[in-house]
This record gives structure tokens, C-alpha cells and sequence, in this order.
């Protein structure tokens, strides 16, 4: 703010003693480059964030207060309705359940097993590349794939797992017809495809820690164990922030996963797995119901927003009890 | 002067980036107008999508047509199940875009359809005169004479069982023995399920697949299930017909295999020797055929409780998003032209809704090796004449037949609810469609 007032104070003192029409043409278009040429090369992303985000985002919310049909289109304004009738349908609050249940399955093992592989990852491996290629394979298959392919290992009857488990001498688990279990089932096709790029993110992290703080820790006699939770996890926060919010923000719009998980893809015959994402489609797309279907759009938004809020506040405690300072200096070393 | 340089590269680039960005999003939009956007320049080469589900038996004749005309490519999309067949008509329709040149449509969503009926390229014409029974015609049709939809097949049911199975448990194998132990002329329900419970005690085996299959065949049997012909008015949680059917079938679930129809374990059942009696539609032949490959046994007998049932059938309609509406429209003629029918039959077992196919010569000549050599020609056109009901399909009834279907599947095949219970959560679901 400071270096910004200056300069406009000093202009009108010096304006009198020069002419300012002698300033060349070429000087100006200087000038605009400079101020202007920044804007210019980040506002591809918001000219397209503004079309294909902001905008759907404001006119969802208007077909959200109208009664609209898919095919037949916008019909009476009929305010809050649609919000009140979806907030009183059994189905909303248990595809509520659903997908933070799945959320937490997937996320919360996710993030904690990628630390762990990408400070494996991080130790002097022989074949690093292999390794580190190797956990993001998963990534490169499609999730639709994915989740045929577990799906029929999950099968209640005739699955893999559920044939495993008879003969090992356990019950097998009605990963189908049991709300739990297919959390479980659905969160494993999430892991299996996004632990390896979880991984890769927070190894890159890991990498920029300068080394000399783990020579010191040696020195002054730190365990490995010591060193991973006082010096790595400190130090990986801004990532860990990166990575609980993406995945946050991936987590409660799951969809191919639970659509997939079986041949109708409407959830389950009693909605076992029926996420919110699943359940706008099969208002909207199903029930030809779009207004409705607006209204959980928005509802599911303001969801994320709140739960975004709530996981940024969460992990920003990570060890920000541990001088902050030092912390914050360190951080700022490596470049 | 290189720093000038190196920003004037630099402006530029930002300008040309954006100018990529904006490109890149119109011919985006620019293809989803069809994958044939290439080809469509030249007069010469053409590519038409169709879109089926289940299975339709269409894939000699889809090479026949393209060795006649040379021109002509066809790609052939092929939905798992009716439902998603229906979720995608739903979302390119409304999107005004992605729907194939020749869409498959099933009989109990085409209700649905002709609301829209603007959306579609009018098909009467003089070739098709005749062609269809006058019930089927009028499904496809509008009130002002546009008609939608070509008539493809109809699903006039039968008995599949294993005759194996019925050996093992001390019960007659002989198809026409079935017949007469399932009731002969005049069978009934409680027959049907009185074989169960006599199978039952003497096999370890389900006797059927699916009660939600079996709830189907019973169903449409009705005039008018779940809205009032005429003003579409929701009844279907007052009708006492319906909820004699369901309580019907939670009384023998016992007698059910506990699967859900089209599910992996269903799918996986046939290898396993998982249930001995499927009530089967024409087109289920194909299916069962098809999972049940390497398996024998399967047999199929000419009769049907409560005298006669329809399960399914469908139409081939041409979207007025189509880029080539008069390629499409000829073949969607050809392919339900009464030759062409016979040929799916032969197939798969979709039993052709063309007056001169049910009628012909060749048809009643048609067996099924897979069936133990059944004259499935013969039986089929039986089966079609028996059935009398042509029920009632609203704006509602596939939402509404689709959570009774999960209604009965929660008690049978996840045991999540009880009877009472699972009714009550159908009811709330129907309200809310309603």
C-alpha cells in the first residue's frame, strides 16, 4: 500500500515543470504493458472461469427458484419451494449421509497413506523413478473402468472378495445391500485411483524441504520418527492444505464411482450408496425435474463451501503450535 | 531492445492464448454435434448411430445394410439396461444434442417420449402401411397423426426353465408337460407358484430369479396399473390390484432366488445353477443364452399364467437432432421391415411386431438349438395371441414401476427392509413423482 500512495503524491508536483504531450507514445504503451500485461496473462482463466463456473453458478440459482422442466422448460416462479421440498425428502438427507461417509472412508486414509508412501518415496530408493511412476499408475485408468472392474470384485454373491473372505473362514459382507459396506467398497475405487497423485504432490513437497534441517535434527540425536513428525509434517502444511481441499472439494461431488457400482446406477435399492451428485442426476435427469435438481445443486455448494471452511480452519492447526516463526522463515529458504 | 522483444513474444503469447481458449471452446461445442462432423463435409461417406439396449439381435443385420450400402457406416451403441438407455435419451434430449440418428425407445417409456413428440422426425410413409397391428401403431402416434416410432418387437412371455433342474427335483421335462404341470390353457398365478413350492421341496435350488421379474410379468397384466387412462391421474398407491400383486410375491419370496435382474450376481447365476424358472419375454431368450452359455438344460414351454403376458417391446424413432434424418429414417425402415425381423428373431428372440412376420410361413419354422431345439416360432406366436391386456403406460408409470421394482428387491435381494416397511418407502417415492 505504501509504495502505491507515493507516487501519486509526487505527480502533480512534478506535472507543472513538464510538459506531459512530449511523453512518446511508444513511452506510454510502455507504461500499460507493464501495468496491464499481468492481468492480461491470468485473465484466460477467469474469462473461462467467469463462462464456465460463475455464470452456471448464478443461473443454476435462478432455475433453482422455478418450477423448470428438463425437456419442457422454465415454467412459474415459485421462490424457495423447491429448496424446502428437497430439504424434506428422506432420500436428500440419507444421499447426505451417503456421500460424507464415502468422503471421509476415502479421504482420510487417502491423505494419511500418501504421507507415508511419499516419505517412503522420499528415502534413497534404488529405481526411484520406477517407484514413483508406479504409484501413479492407477491415475491413468478411467474411473469408469475402475469402477466396473471393482464393482464385480465387490459383487454380494459371486465377487472375488466375498469368495476370499468364505475361504478363509469369515462371513462375507453384503458390500451391496448394506449401506457400510458399500461406502467402504466405493472409497477403495476412490483411493485406489487418487493415493498415487496424492503421493506425487506431497513427495514434490517433501523435496523442498531443505536438508540441513534434518542434519540438524540428526545431530542433536532425532529419530526418524521424530524427524517425520516434527520436521515433514510442519513443513508439508501448505500442502496438506492443498490436498484436504481439492480433496474435499472432489469428495463430496463423487460420482462415477457410486454410479457405476452397480448396473442401475441409481444408488442401491434402498439408496445405500445414492450420493448427493447421484441424487441432483436422478432429479433432474430421471424425474425430469430440473428445478429440484437446481436446488441440490446449490444446496451441495454451500456445503462444500462450509465444509472447505471448516477442513482450512482444521488443518491449519497443524502444528501451529511449534514456533510459527521459524517455520515460516524455513519456508521461505529453499527458493 | 531484447527486453522489448521478449515482452512483445510475451504479449502475444497471452493474446494468441486466449484467442486457443476461445476456439477451442467453439469447435468443442462444434463436435458434440455428432462424431460424424468430419465426414459430413463430403456427400459420399456417411455415419449413422443407432442406439439399442439389452439385446436386439441387430448386429448381422447392421452388417448386412452396410455391405449394401457402402456409403454408409454404422455405429451401434448399446445399453446395459433399459434405464440407462432411458437416462441417456433423457439428458441428450435435453441437451439438444448427443441423441444417435436411430434411437431405441422401450414401450414403457415411450408414454414419456411422446410429450416431446416435436422433437422427432415424423415417420409415416407409404412403405409402413399396414405393417404393425393397430394397438402398436397407436403408442407411436400423436393425437394429429405423427408417427414416432417404428415398432421393432414385442415381448409376449413364456416359461424359460431348466429341465435338468425339474429332473433332478422328480418334476416332468418334457416342454409340453411343463405346460400342462404350469396349468396348460387356463393357468393360473396359483399355479405357477403351487410348482414352486412342489420344486421347492424337492430341490435346494431358488425356483425363479427375481420376484421384482415376476412382479413385472403379473403387472402387466393389468389395464391400467398406475394412472388413470385418459387424464394420467396417479393411483397407484390405491390401487388394490397392485398391492394384491406385491403382497403376492413377498408371500413366496422363499420360492425366489433373491437377485436383482441385470445385476452382476444375476448375470453370474446362470454359471451356478442359481434358479430353474425365468418368466421369458421373446427377447429374454438372447439374454439368457448369452449368460447362459455353456449350459444346458435351458428349455422353454408354451404357456403363461393369468392368460397370456406382454413384457416389453420397443420402437426405433429418428430425433429431429439428427444430421441425416432421411438416412436414418430408411434405416430404421429396413430394419423393422418384417424380413429383417425374422432375422432378429432368429437372433435373439425379439419377437417381430410385424403383422406379415407373425403371420408367416418361416417364422413358425424358426427353432433355438440353445432352447433344446424349441419351436420357438411356433410358441411365441402362441404366446402373442394369448395375451388380451394392453395395459396403460402413463407420463409416470416407468418411475413408478421402476421404485416398485427396487421395492421388492430391498426385501428380496438386500433384506434392508421388511415388507410393510418397504412398501411404505415406495408409497413416499411415488408421491414425490407425483
Amino acid at each position: 500500500m505504501a509504495t502505491q500512495t507515493a507516487p501519486t503524491r509526487a505527480r502533480p508536483a512534478s506535472d507543472p515543470s513538464r510538459s506531459p504531450r512530449r511523453v512518446g507514445f511508444s513511452q506510454r504503451l510502455g507504461k500499460w504493458d507493464v501495468k496491464l500485461s499481468p492481468y492480461l496473462y491470468i485473465s484466460p482463466f477467469f474469462i473461462i472461469f467467469a463462462i464456465t463456473g460463475l455464470f452456471p453458478l448464478i443461473y443454476t440459482g435462478w432455475v433453482s427458484l422455478h418450477d423448470w422442466d428438463l425437456l419442457g422448460g422454465q415454467g412459474d416462479f415459485v421462490g424457495f419451494e423447491n429448496f424446502t421440498q428437497v430439504l424434506g425428502q428422506a432420500y436428500f438427507w440419507k444421499a447426505l449421509r451417503n456421500t460424507i461417509s464415502i468422503f471421509l472412508w476415502s479421504s482420510v486414509p487417502q491423505v494419511i497413506a500418501a504421507i507415508v508412501i511419499a516419505a517412503m518415496l522420499d528415502a534413497n530408493l534404488r529405481a526411484k523413478t520406477f517407484w514413483r511412476m508406479g504409484v501413479l499408475l492407477p491415475y491413468v485408468v478411467a474411473p469408469v473402468a475402475v469402477a466396473l472392474v471393482f464393482s464385480k470384485m465387490f459383487a454380494d454373491d459371486s465377487g472375488l472378495i466375498n469368495t476370499v473372505l468364505e475361504n478363509i473362514g469369515l462371513s462375507p459382507v453384503g458390500w451391496h445391500s448394506e449401506a457400510m459396506p458399500a461406502h467402504v467398497a466405493i472409497a477403495t475405487m476412490v483411493n485406489f485411483r487418487w493415493t498415487g497423485y496424492n503421493t506425487l504432490i506431497f513427495l514434490a513437497a517433501m523435496q523442498a524441504i531443505p536438508r540441513d534441517l534434518y542434519e540438524a535434527a540428526v545431530i542433536d540425536g532425532a529419530s526418524r520418527w521424530r524427524q517425520f513428525i516434527s520436521i515433514t509434517i510442519p513443513m508439508l502444511r501448505p500442502t496438506i492444505i492443498f490436498v484436504v481441499l481439492t480433496s474435499t472439494i472432489g469428495g463430496l461431488q463423487i460420482y462415477d464411482e457410486p454410479r457405476m457400482y452397480d448396473q442401475m446406477g441409481q444408488g442401491g435399492n434402498d439408496r445405500q450408496w445414492l450420493t448427493v451428485t447421484l441424487y441432483l442426476y436422478e432429479l433432474g435427469w430421471r424425474n425430469t425435474n430440473l428445478g429440484r435438481a437446481a436446488a441440490v445443486a446449490w444446496l451441495l455448494f454451500m456445503i462444500i463451501v462450509v465444509f472447505a471452511v471448516a477442513n482450512y480452519l482444521i488443518t491449519r492447526r497443524i502444528a501451529s503450535d511449534s514456533a510459527p516463526k521459524q517455520r515460516r522463515v524455513a519456508g521461505r529458504n529453499p527458493r | 531492445m531484447r527486453t522489448t522483444r521478449k515482452r512483445a513474444l510475451a504479449l502475444t503469447a497471452g493474446i494468441a492464448g486466449i484467442a486457443l481458449v476461445a476456439t477451442g471452446c467453439s469447435s468443442g461445442s462444434d463436435d458434440e454435434g455428432g462424431d460424424d462432423a468430419g465426414s459430413g463435409d463430403s456427400d459420399e461417406k456417411i455415419t449413422l448411430t443407432i442406439s439399442t439396449f439389452n439385446e436386439w439381435g441387430y448386429e448381422p443385420l447392421l452388417e448386412q445394410y452396410m455391405d449394401e450400402n457402402p456409403s454408409i457406416t454404422i455405429e451401434h451403441n448399446k445399453f446395459g439396461t433399459s434405464n440407462e438407455a432411458r437416462d441417456q435419451f433423457n439428458t441428450s434430449l435435453a441437451a439438444g444434442s448427443g441423441l444417435a440418428d436411430v434411437v431405441g425407445i422401450e414401450i414403457d417409456w415411450m408414454t414419456e417420449v411422446m410429450q416431446y413428440s416435436d422433437q422427432f422426425t415424423d415417420l409415416a410413409s407409404d412403405s409402413v402401411e399396414g405393417r404393425w397391428q393397430d394397438w402398436k401403431v397407436g403408442q407411436a402416434t400423436t393425437p394429429d397423426g405423427k408417427l414416432v416410432g417404428y415398432g421393432t418387437d414385442i415381448g409376449p412371455e413364456g416359461i424359460a426353465y431348466r429341465s435338468d433342474l425339474f429332473a433332478a427335483a422328480g418334476l416332468p421335462t418334457d416342454r409340453a408337460e411343463v405346460a400342462e404341470l404350469f396349468g396348460g390353457e387356463d393357468a393360473t398365478w396359483d399355479d405357477f407358484f403351487a410348482v414352486g413350492e412342489q420344486f421347492a421341496a424337492a430341490s435346494e435350488v431358488p425356483f425363479y430369479d427375481s420376484g421384482a421379474a415376476v412382479y413385472q410379468g403379473m403387472v402387466n397384466q393389468l389395464e391400467a396399473a398406475y394412472e388413470t387412462p385418459g387424464t394420467d391421474e396417479v393411483i397407484a398407491t390405491e390401487n388394490a390390484d397392485v398391492k394384491d400383486i406385491y403382497d403376492t410375491i413377498m408371500a413366496h419370496t422363499e420360492l425366489s432366488a433373491g437377485l436383482q435382474q441385470w445385476g452382476e450376481d444375476w448375470n453370474n447365476s446362470f454359471q451356478t445353477d442359481g434358479f430353474a424358472v425365468m418368466l421369458a419375454p421373446s427377447w429374454m431368450l438372447g439374454v439368457i443364452e448369452g449368460q447362459a452359455e455353456g449350459v444346458e438344460g435351458w428349455d422353454i414351454a408354451d404357456v403363461f399364467p393369468g392368460g397370456g403376458g406382454n413384457w416389453g417391446g420397443s420402437f426405433l424413432t429418428v430425433p429431429a437432432q439428427s444430421k441425416y434424418p432421411e438416412e436414418a429414417k430408411a434405416l430404421a425402415d429396413w430394419l423393422t421391415a418384417p424380413e429383417q425381423q425374422l432375422v432378429a428373431f432368429q437372433t435373439s428372440g425379439n419377437f417381430p411386431s410385424q403383422v406379415e412376420a407373425q403371420e408367416s410361413e418361416e417364422i413358425k419354422a424358426i427353432t433355438n438349438e440353445f432352447f433344446n431345439d424349441a419351436p420357438i416360432g411356433e410358441i411365441f406366436a402362441t404366446r402373442a395371441a394369448a395375451v388380451t391386456v394392453a395395459p396403460y403406460k402413463g407420463a409416470n408409470y416407468f418411475p413408478i414401476n421402476d421404485a416398485m421394482a427396487q421395492a421388492i428387491n430391498r426385501v428380496e435381494v438386500d433384506g434392508t427392509d421388511d415388507a410393510t416397511s418397504s412398501w411404505d418407502k415406495w408409497v413416499a417415492e411415488v408421491e414425490a413423482i407425483g
